[in-house]
């Protein structure tokens, strides 16, 4: 696939406006097909975002020269 | 002396005296609560006292649902609120707007001080306040990188939308330092654009340990914020001036989280209804195409394919015997014309005469003799008669004349 990855949001987004396009049934059986198969792609892709997603956390921290960077953060127990 | 005038044009006039008042129209008042009561309309009515005085106060419904203690006799408060008069009685009384014990004693008093102030400016306006956004990439904690709050936010961020980077801007939330390094964190995270929502606040404690989020350095940062910023402070009855400042006031660290984010748990069931919608309206569509096509099926040219090519069978078929009908009448003709032709040959032929004593005279090679020319004396002709050929010698010629 050559297409840009979504973030959730985008892919639920689009999948909401396929769904309703499909219920409101007005393409060609052709195009509904199309349209059923990138929902079915974006459904898989908004599962697999939600089930595979890990957390980031990092913290902000001043090093010694008064920059600015992000290091990895754990709170302690 | 004027007129006499009634009583109730003299308790308006007072009224209206008293309502002009700038420094009436709002007081804060410390004293102790007597003669305390509540109606069942929900307002409560009481005395405020002191050694040598007291007055009579109302707090309305509406104001005294924002109540987040039980007003007893004998209580120390800080009452805010406005003198009028009550004209029925022609006495004036204390209409509270709020109430907070007076335990903590300065603190309460300069909280409601504040309050006030950053009320009348403008900075509790519900119109400024930012919409937080429904999935935000990045959410900036605000808040003491030790301890209880900052853990739970990070476990519910992640248990409800690990999506969300968390980052974690450590201030202190308590001491002298605090209000300033909040404010300070506020505008870095401001400054570099590094999250689209801050959560800012600490666990529970005491109204003294809580104080950082009720200073207006705090408060102005708050203001100030492009980023959406939920309050988070303390336990679900602690309010701080951060709270009213804030976009949305979470009633701790953990529904700040919960707030912030949503539950993947909920949007997975959400798309479990978009998926059966999905395979639904596809179910539909197909259903109707089906039908559609068993209804074209069913129609007699598809039913027998064979049907038209019959048809057209049958015209060729009948359209081949009248070709062939007048091909024989064709035919017909050209043979009685032939016989007509061949009638009239027969009559015309050279061969028919001979049997009425007329013959033909052939030389040798048997070219048709008409004139004497053709022939020298001497020479055998061939004379056909009806019934057989003679063979001759030209004896003489003699021309007609």
């Amino acid at each position: 696939m050559t297409e840009k990855k979504l973030t959730f949001e985008e892919a639920a987004a689009r999948l909401e406006k396929i769904v309703a396009q499909l219920e409101a049934g007005e393409q060609p059986l052709e195009q509904s097909l199309a349209l059923y198969e990138e929902g079915a792609k974006l459904m898989k892709q908004c599962t697999a975002l939600l089930d595979e997603a890990e957390q980031r956390v990092m913290k902000l921290h001043l090093d010694q020269t008064g920059a600015l960077e992000e290091v990895p953060f754990a709170p302690k127990e | 002396m004027t007129e006499p005038i009634s009583v109730t044009a003299l308790n308006r006039y007072v009224k209206q005296l008293l309502d002009r008042d700038e420094v009436l129209s709002r007081v804060l008042v410390r004293s102790e609560i007597s003669n305390y009561k509540m109606y069942p309309s929900g307002h409560h009515y009481f005395s405020l006292k002191d050694a040598e005085s007291s007055i009579r106060c109302v707090m309305f419904r509406r104001e005294a649902l924002s109540l987040r203690f039980r007003p007893e006799n004998g209580m120390k408060v800080i009452v805010s609120g406005r003198v009028s008069v009550f004209p029925r009685d022609g006495a004036y009384q204390l209409y509270c707007d709020t109430m907070v014990p007076d335990g903590v004693g300065d603190l309460a008093a300069a909280f409601e001080q504040l309050k006030n102030r950053l009320h009348r400016e403008g900075l509790f306006d519900p119109a400024h306040k930012k919409p937080i956004p429904p999935y935000p990439k990045t959410i900036a904690l605000v808040t003491s990188p030790a301890g209880a709050a900052v853990r739970d936010m990070i476990r519910i961020l992640g248990e409800r939308w690990p999506l969300t980077k968390v980052l974690v801007v450590p201030v202190r939330v308590q001491g002298e330092e605090a209000p300033g390094e909040i404010a300070q964190a506020l505008d870095l995270v401001n400054a570099c654009q590094a999250a689209e929502l801050i959560i800012t606040g600490r666990g529970g404690g005491s109204m003294e340990d809580l104080w950082a989020f009720n200073d207006e350095e705090v408060a102005r940062a708050i203001w100030r914020s492009q980023i959406p910023v939920i309050s988070a402070v303390g336990h679900e009855p602690d309010v701080t001036i951060a709270d009213f400042v804030a976009d949305l006031r979470a009633s701790t660290p953990s529904n700040a989280a919960e707030l912030a984010v949503p539950d993947r748990e909920e949007l997975g069931e959400n798309l479990g209804h978009l998926s059966a919608r999905l395979e639904k309206t596809m179910d539909r569509t197909l259903r109707l195409h089906r039908e559609q096509l068993t209804r074209l099926g069913s129609s007699p040219h598809l039913r027998s394919p064979l049907r038209p090519i019959q048809d057209k069978r049958f015209l060729l078929d009948y359209q081949q015997r009248r070709l062939h009908h007048s091909g024989e009448r064709l035919l017909g003709d050209a043979q009685q014309r032939l016989g007509r032709i061949a009638a009239s040959l027969d009559a015309l032929s050279p061969f028919r005469v001979l049997s009425r004593g007329y013959s033909i005279a052939q030389n040798e090679d048997g070219a048709v003799l008409s004139t004497i020319d053709q022939v020298t004396v001497g020479d055998s002709l061939r004379v056909r008669l009806s019934d057989g050929t003679l063979t001759c010698t030209a004896q003489g010629k003699e021309k007609h004349t």
